[in-house]
């Protein structure tokens, strides 16, 4: 499974998210690949990918894709993460 | 995993910012002090905020400024600045901010190892109200978890 982390540049907030994911997957014992990256080259990174974790502000921006977009709104709560992945994947 | 150099003089304490660009502007600052960024800098997280939205506020008070690697970044460097005032980033959630972070990152790609680090230190969610109380630039680096220096 693959998935995208995005923000505006690539390396701050997205960056935190790929942590804080890869976090709250082991937590759930899941498997997943998770790549950050600037919001810019979402659809060539994002394009194999199952989910994109974002915060609100790029929803509009990532438009059309196959993938679920779950937008956190704070990037520290890992049981928000948790949570919000585990409804996707269930 | 280890944090980007956070030096004395890249922390400012109970600093007065009238908004969010001046409280930007001040981490860019410290940034440029201790030798990780030009001034540019500054206008570049700015202009990041401008484009996509308040999204560096990343957690409650806490405000994560960066731009991309690029000729206004010299090393990599983060900067703690903590806000007399708080100002609001226009964040649906996690306004009003009281600490903004500055990362500046010189390599894209090299920087997860450093961006781990700083959330490792936010996973812990008394930091932030910790670093906010700081009264000197020791004990911010204390909190951030590096050596004085």
């Amino acid at each position: 499974m693959k998935i995208v982390t995005i923000c505006g540049a690539g390396i701050g907030s997205s960056g935190v998210l790929k942590v804080n994911a890869e976090r709250a997957l082991r937590a759930l014992d899941l498997e997943a690949t998770v790549v950050a990256a600037e919001v810019s080259t979402v659809r060539t990174v994002a394009a194999d990918a199952q989910i994109i974790l974002t915060t609100q502000e790029f929803v509009e921006a990532i438009g059309k894709t196959n993938a679920d977009v779950i937008v956190i709104v704070n990037l520290f709560d890992t049981s928000e993460l948790a949570q919000k992945l585990e409804d996707a994947l269930g | 995993m280890s944090l980007p150099p956070l030096p004395e003089s890249a922390i400012e304490i109970d600093a007065f910012a009238a908004d969010w660009r001046a409280a930007v502007r001040l981490s860019g600052e410290a940034l440029v002090r201790s030798g990780a960024a030009k001034s540019g800098y500054a206008d570049e997280m700015i202009r990041m905020i401008e484009d996509h939205g308040p999204y560096v506020v990343i957690a409650p008070g806490l405000a994560l400024a960066h731009a991309r690697p690029g000729p206004q970044v010299i090393a990599n460097g983060l900067s703690v600045v903590t806000l007399k005032e708080p100002v609001r980033f226009g964040h649906a959630h996690n306004d009003p901010v009281r600490v903004v972070l500055g990362l500046a990152i010189s390599e894209a790609g090299a920087h997860l190892a450093a961006v781990a680090a700083v959330a490792n230190i936010f996973n812990d969610s008394s930091a932030i109200n910790e670093l906010a109380a700081a009264t000197s630039a020791a004990e911010v680096q204390r909190i951030m978890g590096v050596n004085p220096s």
